[in-house]
């Protein structure tokens, strides 16, 4: 059923189609309206679940631990600090290969504090275990979660949703509700290989020390090989089952004769195809790289979609985090892939990689940067990393000053100064 | 279930839960068909009073649940030496997580449960005083304020042992640990700081908290079968002596648990609603200095010379406790500690 609805409601409505049966909350923004539009469908009965409020992000996921590992479907959601705060038992849950669900509302990490959305806070969990998927539009969120379920249960592994914070989370677009017999006959229960069970008793989560810890690391590489096939499987069984496209390992968008192409994740993959929809209007062949999966990283469909054409001379990635002291998250991992990884040689060896830091902690990224900054690279003028529409008299100021004066403390509140939005020195 | 014979070894009338009593009277310890949730086998130490008094209340609960338990266990020495890859010592569903996150864990077993339309099966979540009452304190406040149904239980040996003997929030004021020496003016551990973790579970007004030893072996096993009678979040702390942490003689393990009841530093008591219902009386009153002596780590206050200022302040703890839980007064009330009859045991859920 065609509805215009928040990202959140959409979202708050698949999860509740997957019949969860543990559901825990701790609020924090911009995931709070999926686990309020839950706890309503709880309270008012239509969803026949366990909802808990717990006092802290770590209590959600450890609930959710208990819950799965006692045979139940259980779902969370979070963000920001909130990942951060339950980071140790987010990599507990996948080394216990318990396929939890959960909904990361991509938001900045502080300090300094913000609330807007980037994507730190999943890529800071990128090495915990757990299966990644980037969500695209509000409508690929609501099917990337009937499809969590469904790859999460079937590898035994957890799996993170990861949404753009407001920019889905919060805005209404039109979305596609499935019906609830449609949910059911695509997602079987939740059947467990292992459970708490005092008819069958075992113990879970016993120490490992050196002599099996190594052969357990490697059966967790081992499921997510094993992803790189599930993952693309639910996606063309998603597809068979509701009639649309979502999910899988990467989007390709004119990439076939494309001399550039920019590599992103998430909602930003909009304005840049409707970038690049203009500037190829103007004659320039440029493409798009998107990744719906970015835990595995799908190492041979990323060199598949860079390599098919020589002419492709410059790669540029779109970072929505940034990993201070490298050149980026996604780019590391997209040269990775060019590299000859299977054994190969690389398929691109002449295409130069440029990292474009973009979208901090809610900043826009808007047709216009993303033109200039393509008119950059195929004039050549595109360094390898550039933060997107940065004001350089802003961060040359502080510099200056931080080069004056030998002193140690955060440098953002000394730039508001400067923008004149703070009040200044009491003396 | 896996079966493993239960040996007994009759040293005495004390041993095994006094075998020679009467059928309906023994404890759960000396039947041959108890649960054995810890069987033997496993790497504590000798003496271990938590491998002792984990064994006992799960044993316990076990015989209260008709064997329908699950426990859920925070790291700490009890997850260490019972379950070394590939071997565990639980003959019991038993799920380790994280250190801090057992009462919060043992909440989604309890809900998962919930969620099932199994409600019959009972959730048990345990720790160590670390584990406890220090990284565990938010997990299990909320696990008690939502009223989970989930009995949590701490083994108590008064400082991190798993990690080499550090103090923790449980450990006594002049203890030597390895983070509060015993040098200085003010050697081991600090006056003045600590929580009481009993009056913190009361505060939350949960249905039911009680303190117990492993040297009153039926008095543990009443309180665990008790709280079995109760739905909803359950505390039970139960003070283990560690000989490692606490340089004690293994030997001496109930020996030294006594010594902290009859000298009033460790009170037990149990509460209901928030409100205590009953304290154990101190049978043999003895001064502090009877426990200090048994435990290396105090062995500071007492030589090279007897530091009796320091020792004034620890019987003035105890004389506070004494006062605080009446645990002088006539133990006209005391009849309860006669030990469980079996049909008590049974009647598990509802109050």
């Amino acid at each position: 059923m065609l509805r215009q609805i928040e990202g959140s409601q959409a979202v708050a409505a698949a999860v509740a189609m997957c019949r969860p049966e543990v559901i825990c909350a701790y609020p924090i923004t911009p995931q709070t309206h999926i686990v309020e539009a839950l706890g309503a469908k709880v309270k008012k009965g239509e969803l026949n679940a366990e909802f808990l409020n717990v006092e802290s992000e770590f209590a959600a996921m450890s609930v959710a631990i208990g819950a799965s590992a006692a045979g139940a479907r259980a779902y969370t959601a979070t963000a920001s600090q909130g990942l951060l705060y339950m980071s140790e038992a987010v990599y507990n849950a996948a080394g216990l290969g318990l396929p939890i669900v959960m909904t990361v509302a991509n938001r900045a990490i502080g300090a300094p504090i913000n609330i807007w959305n980037d994507h730190s806070d999943a890529m800071s969990q990128r090495d915990a275990g757990w299966i990644q998927l980037y969500a695209e539009t509000s409508q690929e969120a609501l099917d990337l979660h009937i499809q969590a379920f469904k790859i999460a249960e079937e590898l035994a592994n957890p799996v993170m949703v990861c949404m753009d914070g407001f920019l889905l989370t919060h805005a209404s677009e039109r979305a596609d509700i499935p019906a609830q017999d449609q949910v059911d006959r695509f997602l079987p229960p939740y059947v467990p290989r292992q459970m708490l069970d005092p008819a069958d008793p075992v113990s879970i989560g016993a120490m490992v020390g050196p002599e099996a810890f190594t052969e357990v690391r490697y059966l967790a590489q081992a499921r997510m090989q094993q992803a790189l096939e599930v993952i693309p499987s639910a996606a063309a069984g998603f597809s068979m089952a509701f009639g649309r496209s979502s999910g899988g390992l990467v989007r390709p968008y004119l990439t076939g004769d494309a001399e550039i192409i920019v590599v992103a994740l998430g909602s930003v993959l909009g304005t840049v195809k409707d970038t690049v929809d203009e500037l190829r209007a103007e004659g320039m062949r440029i493409g798009v790289l998107g990744i719906t999966t970015f835990r595995p990283f799908p190492v041979l469909a990323v060199r598949e979609a860079l390599g098919t054409d020589s002419r492709l001379r410059r790669i540029v990635v779109l970072e929505r985090a940034l990993a201070p002291g490298t050149d980026g998250i996604v780019t590391a991992d997209i040269r990775m892939a060019l590299a000859a990884s299977d054994g190969r040689p690389p398929r691109a060896p002449d295409a130069l990689v440029s990292t474009v830091v973009a979208g901090l902690g809610g900043r826009a990224i808007t047709r216009k940067s993303l033109r200039a900054m393509l008119a950059d690279t195929v004039s050549g003028r595109l360094g390898p990393l550039t933060f997107l529409d940065l004001d350089t008299s802003l961060v040359s100021r502080e510099l200056d000053r931080m080069r004056a004066a030998r002193r140690s403390g955060p440098s953002a509140e000394n730039m508001l100064r400067d923008l004149g939005i703070t009040a200044s020195r009491v003396s | 279930m896996p079966y493993q014979r239960i040996k007994f070894y009759q040293t005495g009338s004390f041993a095994a839960g006094n075998r020679l009593l009467s059928p309906e009277l023994r404890s759960v310890q000396s039947l041959a068909q108890r649960s054995n949730t810890l069987t033997c086998g496993h790497r504590a130490c000798q003496g271990c009073g938590e491998a002792l008094g984990a064994r006992y209340a799960l044993d316990a609960v076990m015989r209260a649940t008709k064997g329908k338990m699950i426990a859920v266990n925070a790291t700490g020495c009890l997850e260490v030496f019972s379950t070394p890859f590939p071997e565990t010592s639980w003959q019991v569903a038993w799920l380790h997580s994280l250190f801090g996150n057992a009462p919060a864990v043992a909440s989604g077993v309890a809900a998962a449960l919930r969620a099932k339309g199994r409600a019959d099966i009972r959730v048990v979540g345990q720790g160590g005083d670390g584990g406890t009452v220090d990284i565990g304190m938010a997990c299990l406040s909320g696990m008690f304020e939502r009223g989970d149904d989930v009995l949590y239980i701490c083994y108590d040996n008064q400082a991190y042992m798993n990690t080499g003997v550090q103090r923790s929030g449980a450990t006594p004021p002049a203890a030597r640990t390895a983070t509060t020496p015993a040098v200085g003016e003010e050697p081991g551990n600090t006056f003045g700081q600590g929580k009481n973790v009993p009056l913190i579970a009361m505060a939350h007004e949960i249905p039911y908290v009680a303190t117990a030893t492993v040297a009153d072996l039926r008095d543990l096993e009443y309180k665990a079968a008790r709280a079995m009678d109760f739905r909803g979040a359950r505390y039970l702390h139960i003070l283990v002596p560690c000989p490692l942490g606490w340089g004690s003689a293994p030997a001496d393990t109930i020996k030294v648990a006594r010594l902290a009841t009859e000298s009033g530093l460790f009170p037990v008591f149990e509460a209901e609603d928030g409100e205590v219902v009953s304290a154990t009386p101190i049978r043999h009153r003895v001064p502090v200095t009877d426990y200090l002596r048994t435990q290396a780590r105090y062995a500071h206050l007492f030589r090279p010379a007897e530091r009796t200022r320091i020792i004034a302040r620890v019987q003035a703890a105890a004389d506070r406790n004494i006062a605080r839980f009446g645990l002088l007064e006539s133990p006209d009330d005391s009849e309860r500690v006669v030990p469980a009859p079996p049909a008590r045991a049974h009647h598990a859920g509802g109050r």
